[in-house]
This record gives C-alpha cells, sequence and structure tokens, in this order.
C-alpha cells in the first residue's frame, strides 16, 4: 500500500513537475554548450537580460519598502479597517496577469485617460520601462508584506516597548531590533518576489509593447525566440530562468530549515 | 522619586479599563498593584511607564507633570512580563542597549558602559555572562537580565510587569527574596503587578488590591489581610468561607444562633458574614455556634483542613492545629472567634 | 491639561511611532498602484453602458473563452486535489530517498517563470516531440487542444493544495489514527472519519485558490492550448487579441468580467480560510 502511494505520487510529480524542468535544460542543451553559448550573447538576449534585472531591482525595492511599512502598520497597531487592508494588499494575487498589464494600458496608453497628457509632456509608460516596472511591481506587491505580517503579529509590540522605554528613538528602535527580528523572513519574502518579478511574463507582455532589443524582458524573449521556432535559443533563455527558479527555491528551502522559527509565525501558515 | 497617579482613567475602545484612579507612591517604596486578570493593574502600571497614555487624568513624577512625556522621556525601568529580552544580542549588549542608543553627547564611553554591565550583572548574581545570547539561559536568569537591563538606564522608578509569572514556584521564591534585597540595596521606587496575593504581601510595603478597573483597598500586608475592606479583597486576599446572617442592634445572627463576632454599626439586617479558616473553633456546645456536619478532612502539614456543611446548607473552611486536632467526623459546632461583617448589597466576590 | 492629552490621544494611539508614515504610505502606494488602476478599468467599462457591455461579453466567442477557462480550470483543480492531498500525505507520512528534494520542488511552479513551463510543457506534449508519438499512437491529443491548457493549469495550481494540506497533514497526531485503530476501526474507516474530515478546509481553501490562479493564468497556457477561437482560446488570451486589434471596449469589457470573477473568488477563499481558522486554527 505504502509503496503504491509513494509510486503514485512520485509518478504525477515526475510528469507533472519534474519532467517539465528536464525538458527545459535538455532543449537548452541541444546544440551542445557551443550552442547554448552563441544564443545566450545575442545582442537582443543580453538587452532582455539588462532590462530583468533593472525592471525587477526598482520593482522588488520599492515592495521592500512598502512591505515592510504596511506590516509595521498592520502588526504594531490596532485600526479600524484592517482586514480589508489585508485583503486588498493579496488583491493583486487573484487578478489575472493579463488584467493587470491592461489596466496600465487603459490608463497610460495612448488611449489612455493620461495618454494626451503624457503624450503632450513627452512622456512614455506604456511600451517602455516605467509600464513594465508598474505592471511588475502591481504582480508581485504582496509577497514582502505578506511574509512579514503574520510573523510581525506573532511577534508582538513587546521588543519594541522595550527599546522605547530604555530610550531608544523610534527609527533606532526599528534599526536595531524590528529589523533583525525579522530579518530572515524579509529575506524569504524578498526571494520569492524576485523570482516572480523577473519571471512575470502576462503583464509584462501586455504593456512592453515587446520591441526587440528594447522593451523585451528575458520571458518576454522566450516567446519571441520560440514562436520563431529558434527552440534551442528559446530554451537557452529559458534555462536562466529556470536556474533562477531553480536558485530560489534551493535558498528558500535552505532558510526554512535554518531559521523556520524565525520565518513563520506558526506552524499552520 | 514620589509618584502621584491623580483622578486617571483609561479606556480602551470605549471600553473603560480603568475608572478614576488616584494612588500616591513614595519614594524608595516598594508597591504591589494585586489583583485578578482584566482589575487594570497592569493597565495603571504601563499608563505609570508612558506606555498608554491616560484618557483623562494627570501622572505627576514628583513635582512634574509626567502625563504627556513619552516613555523614554520618563526614564523608567520596565520589566515586561516575557522579559521581552533582544534575543539577537548577547546580554551585554542588552543591558547596554539603554546607554548605547542615547544621543552622543549623553553616551557614556565604551569603557564606562562594559563597567556598568559587569556591575550590573554582579547585582543581579550573573557574573561573566556578557557574551551569552538569552536562548543560552533560564527562566529565572532572563528575568535577571530584564531587570539588570531596566537598572542600567538609571531609572527613577522600577516597574515591573508580572515579574514571576512565567516562574516555577520554587525560582519564584528564590527570586522574590532576592528582588527585595535589590530593593533595599538600590533604593528604587518599585511598583510590580501581580495576581499573587502571597507574593504582594511577603514583598511589597504596600499592597493596592485592585477589582474591575477600581482601587479597592491601599494598605500594608497586615491592613488588607486583617482589615480587608470590602468582601471583594477578603475573598481575594486568604481562604475565607462566607455566611449570609442577620445584624440585630450589633449582635450577628447565623439563623438563630448568637455569634460572638460583632458588627460594625451602621449595619442592620441581612448581611454577609466572612470568616477565615483559621479564625473558627470546634465547640462542645451547642450555644452560640453554628451546627454542621464534617464532609471531608485532611492533613495539610502541621494544620487538619475540614469542609463542614452547616445545617444551613452552607460550606465553612476550617483549619486547626493538627497536635490539637483528632481526625474528627460526624457532627460539629463551630464558634467564629474573629469575623468580618458587610451589608448584603456591598458588592464583590474575588474571580 | 485635559484638553492636551486629548490631542494627544488622536495623534498617538500607541507610543510605538510611525504609524502615520507607514499606513498613510502603504495607503498611498496602494492607491497609485492597485486601487486607481483598476478604478480606471472599471470606469472605463462603465462608460460603455450596459446595452454595449452586455453585447460585449455576450458574443459568443468572449462566452466559449470564458467556458474554456473555466471548465479546465475546474478540471485542473479538480485534478489536484485528487493527487495534491497525496503528495502531501507522502511527504509528511513517509521516508525515501529523495523526499527532501521533491517536497522543496513541490514550489516549483511558483518560482519557474510560466512562459517557461509553457514551453516546456508544449515540447513535452507537442507531436513529434517527447511524448508526442507514443500519444498519437494511442489516439489521445493533448497539446494544442483543451486538454492542453488542463495540464499546464494543473502544473501551475499544484503547490497551492499540497502547501494548503501538507501543514494540516503535519500537526494530525498519529495517536487520532491509533485511537481510531483501538476502537475498532479500520484503515479505510479511519481515512474516511478520523483523517479526511480534518482536512476538508485545507482542500477546500486550495481548491479555491489554485481555481483562482487558473482562471486568470495566461503564460503557461498560451503556448500550449493552441488558441482556436471557440475550442482552445482561454479569456485572458482574448483579452490581449482584442488589445491586439485595438479594440479597447472589447478588451476592457473581458477584463471587467475576469475581475469580478477575482473578487468573488478572493470572498470566497478568504471564507474558506476564516473558516478553516475556526475549525481547526489554520490559515491558509
Amino acid at each position: 500500500m505504502r509503496i503504491l502511494l509513494i509510486a503514485l505520487a512520485l509518478g504525477f510529480f515526475a510528469l507533472f513537475v519534474f519532467l517539465p524542468l528536464v525538458v527545459v535544460f535538455v532543449e537548452a542543451l541541444q546544440q551542445g554548450i557551443a550552442g547554448f553559448i552563441a544564443a545566450i550573447v545575442e545582442p537582443d538576449v543580453l538587452s532582455a537580460v539588462r532590462l530583468t534585472l533593472i525592471a525587477a531591482a526598482i520593482s522588488v525595492a520599492a515592495n521592500l519598502v512598502v512591505g515592510v511599512a504596511a506590516a509595521w502598520a498592520i502588526a504594531k497597531f490596532d485600526f479600524v479597517g484592517k482586514s480589508l487592508l489585508i485583503t486588498l494588499i493579496d488583491l493583486p494575487f487573484s487578478v489575472s496577469p493579463v488584467v493587470a498589464g491592461l489596466v496600465y494600458v487603459l490608463l497610460f496608453g495612448a488611449q489612455g485617460y493620461f495618454g494626451s497628457f503624457l503624450q503632450a509632456h513627452g512622456i512614455t509608460i506604456v511600451f517602455a520601462l516605467p509600464g513594465i516596472v508598474l505592471a511588475t511591481i502591481f504582480v508581485t506587491f504582496p509577497f514582502v508584506a505578506r511574509e512579514l505580517i503574520p510573523l510581525m503579529q506573532a511577534q508582538g509590540r513587546g521588543d519594541e516597548e522595550a527599546a522605547l522605554s530604555l530610550g531608544a528613538s523610534g527609527f533606532k528602535t526599528f534599526v536595531l531590533v524590528t529589523l533583525p527580528n525579522v530579518k530572515w523572513a524579509l529575506l524569504y519574502g524578498v526571494l520569492l518576489c524576485n523570482a516572480r518579478a523577473m519571471g512575470e511574463f502576462g503583464a509584462v507582455a501586455v504593456v512592453s509593447g515587446k520591441i526587440r532589443g528594447q522593451t523585451n524582458t528575458m520571458p518576454l524573449q522566450v516567446e519571441i525566440l520560440y514562436n520563431e521556432y529558434a527552440f534551442t535559443a528559446a530554451f537557452a533563455v529559458a534555462s536562466m530562468l529556470a536556474l533562477l527558479a531553480l536558485v530560489t527555491l534551493a535558498l528558500k528551502t535552505f532558510l526554512e530549515w535554518r531559521f523556520d522559527d524565525e520565518i513563520r509565525a506558526s506552524n499552520g501558515h | 522619586m514620589d509618584i502621584s497617579i491623580r483622578n486617571v482613567r483609561k479606556e480602551f475602545d470605549r471600553y473603560p479599563a480603568l475608572h478614576d484612579v488616584s494612588l500616591d507612591i513614595r519614594s524608595g517604596e516598594l508597591i504591589a498593584l494585586l489583583g485578578p486578570s482584566g482589575s487594570g493593574k497592569t493597565t495603571l502600571l504601563r499608563l505609570i511607564a508612558g506606555l498608554e497614555y491616560p484618557s483623562e487624568g494627570a501622572i505627576y513624577f514628583g513635582d512634574e507633570d509626567a502625563s504627556d512625556r513619552s516613555v523614554g522621556e520618563r526614564n523608567v525601568g520596565f520589566v515586561f512580563q516575557h522579559y521581552a529580552l533582544f534575543k539577537h544580542m548577547t546580554i551585554g549588549a542588552n543591558i547596554a542597549f539603554g546607554l548605547k542608543v542615547r544621543p552622543h553627547d549623553r553616551r557614556p564611553p565604551r569603557v564606562e558602559i562594559a563597567r556598568k554591565v559587569s556591575e550590573l550583572l554582579n547585582l543581579v548574581h550573573l557574573p561573566g555572562l556578557e557574551r551569552r545570547f538569552p536562548s543560552q539561559l533560564s527562566g529565572g536568569q532572563r528575568q535577571r537580565v530584564a531587570l539588570a537591563r531596566a537598572l542600567a538606564i538609571e531609572p527613577r522608578v522600577l516597574l515591573l510587569d508580572e515579574p514571576f509569572g512565567a516562574l516555577d514556584a520554587q525560582v519564584r521564591r528564590d527570586l522574590r527574596r532576592w528582588l527585595r534585597e535589590v530593593h533595599d540595596q538600590t533604593g528604587h521606587t518599585t511598583v510590580f503587578v501581580t495576581h499573587d496575593q502571597e507574593e504582594a504581601l511577603e514583598l511589597a510595603d504596600r499592597v493596592v488590591v485592585m477589582s474591575q478597573g477600581r482601587i479597592e483597598q491601599i494598605g500594608s500586608a497586615d491592613d488588607v489581610y486583617d482589615r480587608p475592606s470590602s468582601p471583594f479583597v477578603f475573598s481575594f486576599i486568604g481562604e475565607s468561607s462566607e455566611l449570609p446572617v442577620s445584624v440585630r442592634g450589633g449582635q450577628v445572627f447565623y439563623g438563630d444562633a448568637a455569634l460572638s463576632v460583632t458588627a460594625n454599626s451602621g449595619i442592620e439586617g441581612t448581611a454577609r458574614l466572612f470568616l477565615r479558616p483559621h479564625d473558627i473553633e470546634i465547640v462542645h456546645d451547642g450555644d452560640g455556634a453554628i451546627a454542621g456536619k464534617v464532609t471531608a478532612s485532611h492533613r495539610d502539614g502541621g494544620l487538619r483542613r475540614l469542609d463542614v456543611v452547616t445545617s444551613g446548607g452552607h460550606r465553612i473552611e476550617v483549619t486547626l492545629p493538627a497536635a490539637q486536632c483528632p481526625d474528627i467526623a460526624g457532627d460539629v459546632y463551630l464558634s467564629p472567634s474573629r469575623g468580618q461583617v458587610y451589608p448584603a448589597g456591598a458588592d464583590g466576590k474575588a474571580g | 491639561m485635559a484638553a492636551s492629552i486629548n490631542t494627544l490621544r488622536l495623534r498617538q494611539p500607541s507610543v510605538i511611532p510611525g504609524f502615520g508614515l507607514a499606513l498613510g504610505l502603504t495607503l498611498t502606494y496602494l492607491l497609485l498602484i492597485v486601487l486607481i488602476p483598476i478604478g480606471a478599468l472599471i470606469m472605463r467599462s462603465s462608460a460603455l453602458g450596459w446595452s454595449d457591455f452586455l453585447k460585449l461579453v455576450l458574443d459568443p466567442r468572449v462566452v466559449a473563452s470564458l467556458k474554456t477557462s473555466f471548465g479546465c480550470s475546474l478540471l485542473a483543480a479538480a485534478v489536484n486535489i485528487v493527487f495534491g492531498p497525496l503528495l502531501a500525505w507522502v511527504l509528511v507520512r513517509y521516508r525515501f530517498p529523495g523526499r527532501t528534494i521533491v517536497d522543496a520542488m513541490i514550489d516549483l511552479p511558483f518560482a519557474l517563470p510560466t512562459a517557461v513551463a509553457g514551453i516546456a510543457l508544449t515540447t513535452l506534449y507537442a507531436p513529434n516531440e517527447w511524448f508526442g508519438p507514443v500519444l498519437e499512437k494511442v489516439g489521445i491529443k493533448i497539446a494544442f487542444a483543451p486538454a492542453g491548457i488542463v495540464v499546464a493549469l494543473v502544473f501551475i495550481g499544484l503547490p497551492f493544495v499540497v502547501r494548503t494540506v501538507q501543514p494540516v497533514l503535519a500537526d494530525l497526531e498519529n495517536e487520532l489514527e491509533e485511537a481510531a485503530a483501538t476502537l475498532g476501526a479500520n484503515r479505510l474507516q479511519t481515512v474516511l472519519h478520523v483523517i479526511l474530515p480534518p482536512l476538508v478546509p485545507a482542500i477546500l481553501t486550495g481548491f479555491a485558490l489554485a481555481l483562482a490562479r487558473a482562471i486568470g493564468e495566461y503564460g503557461s497556457v498560451i503556448f500550449i492550448a493552441g488558441n482556436l477561437p471557440f475550442v482552445s482560446e482561454i479569456a485572458p488570451l482574448l483579452i490581449v487579441v482584442r488589445l491586439e486589434e485595438f479594440n479597447y471596449a472589447a478588451a476592457t469589457g473581458i477584463a471587467t468580467v475576469m475581475l469580478v470573477i477575482s473578487f468573488a473568488m478572493l470572498l470566497i477563499i478568504n471564507l474558506l480560510q476564516a473558516w478553516s481558522r475556526r475549525r481547526l486554527g489554520y490559515g491558509g
């Protein structure tokens, strides 16, 4: 019975999770290491890598700051409408990425509410970096806050009150006491946020305009190469993203194993 | 530092936690705030510290109105119930924290801080533990580190929230004695919160008994034990039994029996009599005594404890020196030698 | 004096500083990034007027795409609530070589960019590729058919179910089963009456999370789906198609329907999580 259950579960896992990963690397190396490298050093690919890194860096930094602020407000204070705020923070998780991209086109696109104003002032948001960053921020907003809120709620206010009673300023209390208490959870949230930011496809596809060498992120480059039947090149770029996913999972597992009680508020989270 | 709490009221979301509380604490005094959970004792302590702000009223430190001073400005040493030690800092760093976060001009030099930390660790009997982390210490040791950390900032007043609440019985007793020693050595005005009456009576110069957001009585251990001002204080502090009685012309009757306890003047008609188990004697004569039946009897150290149900169906607990009292069963007559009579309307039962 | 304390209380509900700054920053950001953009979508679609809006969303191709999205998502979530709890059970209860790696890799669909998953799954099932010839021989068409959409959505939804069930299962004491056994229950009765009931809220929450994610999913689906209108075209793709035709009204109409579905799913998920917290002390 036990063997049967394990075999069934692992068979399903292999078919649906493991094999797709294997496919990525096997296809990427179809034409050997040289073919792989040749596909990567293409100028369009390098520019996509650069754009992905820039967009992810800005999005993660913005979501980090606001995520910490949101967790601070929600976990350390009592106010009316707190659960509504938590729901609103979670909202981007349940909105389709395509819809997330569309809303920015409706606001900032040529036909959008601010379209003519932006055009008059020579500002481009859609089909440019700002649009890509906005869409990425939208999609990855919840990660940091969501990771911190339950932990900081469970930690309570005792440490902060102690620091304040000892004469520490609000800023020193935050830096010397609060941040060290949540540092691993923060790293954990940033890791997940970053993985999602670099890999975001649907939302970015809608706002980017897919201009080669300019507004293509790595996932978009994968799509373009694939649709042009440049399969090896598509999988070569895809394999870099897959590697990022694997590194993220490895770090995540390590953090969970080493600092579990400092990441999770309690079991069942 | 004298502390004066004047007509303080505190509401949380319109739910009153303290009603019009006034209390004067004298410099150097060791005061216990005693009460059941929900009595407002911790709220009062946090108000003194500046961790909460009063809805109404004022708090004076000496002659200075400290009501809108922040907790950092009040210079109080606060020891939290669960210690709130910073777990990512060593013991030394925890104790030094309050000195290190001072602005540059008021921060002592590093050597001075190190000296102070080791001095405080000696005071709390934990010499040489600077490099350890809180997780490597026992509960009792953490409590002492928390106290050392609070003392490091040379506070004007020391405030402790259920300081021994999370510790086991033996450690509690040791720490209690030790806290008294530290208090006598340093001379700090000290206020601590507890729900343990034994702890309050043993340790404090004065005990403030609280219930439902109000102060019931302020007094020495003898005052609150021997002269409780309300049924609540009587039944919350020490063991007690309650009987419904009637008072006619100062004479107290339980049923037909005229008891030898007296009521304060002004009480007339139906009333409540509160008795301590050790203030009841067993007599052989039914005259002026309460008839009852022993339902259980057991030995408790040097005492024998009897559960008696009176002929009127009320339960009374009696303790007698075991040496004078053989194992008793069956019908007995009880004669209270001392007791307190409260008017029937007086509210309050412990709990 | 009393007045000054009162004003103080208005400004400072707690002694911990930074409330105004933190909440202000959060609300501003939320407003700018999430609420105003979503508001713009709703305004755009209300500007259409009811009859135009209905005409747009009741267009047969739109209805077909919504049906495809919903049907495939339900099917995929259904597959996952069979295999998800099974995987959770195997990971929690059994020790076997590679367990830690499998456990870590359950989150791969979270971490792997959807476009990567999309091309990998397509390559796995497309004709002439990995499984293609075998599937062709037995006459099953997966890639470029609705079945392919289900495969992609199973991949996407799996971690939601496993990760909501796993902690509940891990906390289920062995003693419960032993107690059931001492009371004379056989293995099947134990599973049905002792193990499964406490898992139901978690399984339902996982189902709802997987479903919500699947309905909106785009990247992993579009490569494998074949995207044949009325057959294998999902609603998010139709939004993109309309947008590329500069048909903003149609795109907005479909997006509004999707948004309403998102809100409904969010509400359901919150209710399910509240229910499972009440029942068992677990959130999702």
